[in-house]
């Protein structure tokens, strides 16, 4: 399906309306088979019974940076195609990335703390995934900053651009520089250095978290469509009033 | 199950997980309502779009 049939927000909104259900029973299905998998796999020779957390943690910090990636791609969309749709997606996708974002930095220190004795240390990658959320916070605030939608689509979009620099930063710092938090073990040139028994249900809890994104994300992008409705019917009364 | 001497940093975690979505939820389901029913208010005022006369 090319991107210029969803440029139609009734299009949009009549696929979205089958979609979002069946997009939030497949994340529930799936966050319940990978969660169940996880708990009943062997616990970690290092980390023991904390190794449950990753089933959460993991796949919070991959939605986190693939919902900023989703942005840089969608104000890309906004400033250079100008699809209609582009900013909406954007704007949709700031606050989800946020939520799962700090889920991650607050589950991150809820492991760290047995695992390294301390909630928070200015590591590499825990400082990262700081500045990832901030970034977050300030294309919400620039959103709500400016009151005419395209400049303020414009002006998130270039700082959501400017912050792209950070995701690859965050993806590598476990290689760049020393750090406290363990190097990459899913996405490796040599393959997983993951036991396949908690690898598994990690990859199931994972798709499970991309089908919930995936689903909070089409109905936010309802729900800014319908926002912009709203506005323009709110403006279309208050003319008519005058008129009368 | 036994969670080890770790339990509580486990469980609360998983408690994290669970408020952070219900809250997303609860947002997209409360304002989609809200929206909707603005809508509808200012429709039943006779306001339209001109696409949709």
């Amino acid at each position: 399906m090319p991107l210029s049939e969803l440029a139609n927000p009734h299009r949009f909104l009549r696929r979205a309306r089958v979609l979002i259900p069946a997009l939030a029973v497949f994340a529930l299905v799936l966050i319940g088979v990978g969660l169940v998998q996880g708990f009943r796999a062997p616990a970690d020779y290092q980390q023991g019974e904390m190794v449950r957390v990753m089933y959460i943690h993991v796949p919070s910090a991959w939605i986190a940076l693939a919902a900023y990636t989703l942005m840089a791609i969608a104000s890309l969309g906004t400033l250079v195609w100008r699809h209609p749709l582009a900013d909406v997606a954007a704007k949709a996708a700031a606050p989800i990335g946020a939520a799962f974002c700090l889920l991650c930095l607050v589950t991150g220190a809820l492991w760290g703390r047995p695992m390294w004795g301390a909630y928070w240390v200015w590591d590499p990658r825990l400082t990262s995934v700081l500045v990832l959320f901030l970034l977050y916070l300030g294309v919400i605030a620039l959103w709500r900053a400016i009151d005419d939608p395209s400049r303020a689509a414009k002006a998130a979009a270039i700082l959501t651009l400017v912050g792209f620099i950070n995701v690859p930063i965050v993806k590598f710092s476990v290689e760049w520089w020393s750090s406290l938090h363990q190097g990459a073990s899913v996405f490796r040139l040599d393959g997983p250095s993951i036991h396949p028994s908690l690898l598994q249900p990690l990859l199931i809890s994972a798709a499970g978290f991309a089908a919930l994104f995936f689903a909070l994300h089409l109905a936010a992008m309802r729900n800014e469509i319908l926002r912009r409705r709203l506005h323009t019917l709110g403006i279309l009364a208050a003319a008519e009033a005058e008129a009368r | 199950m036994d969670l080890g001497p770790h339990a509580g940093f486990i469980v609360a975690a998983y408690a994290a997980a669970a408020i952070v979505v219900s809250a997303l939820v609860f947002w997209v389901v409360a304002d989609y309502r809200g929206l909707e029913r603005s809508i509808a208010e200012l429709e039943a005022r006779g306001a339209k779009r001109r696409s949709d006369r």
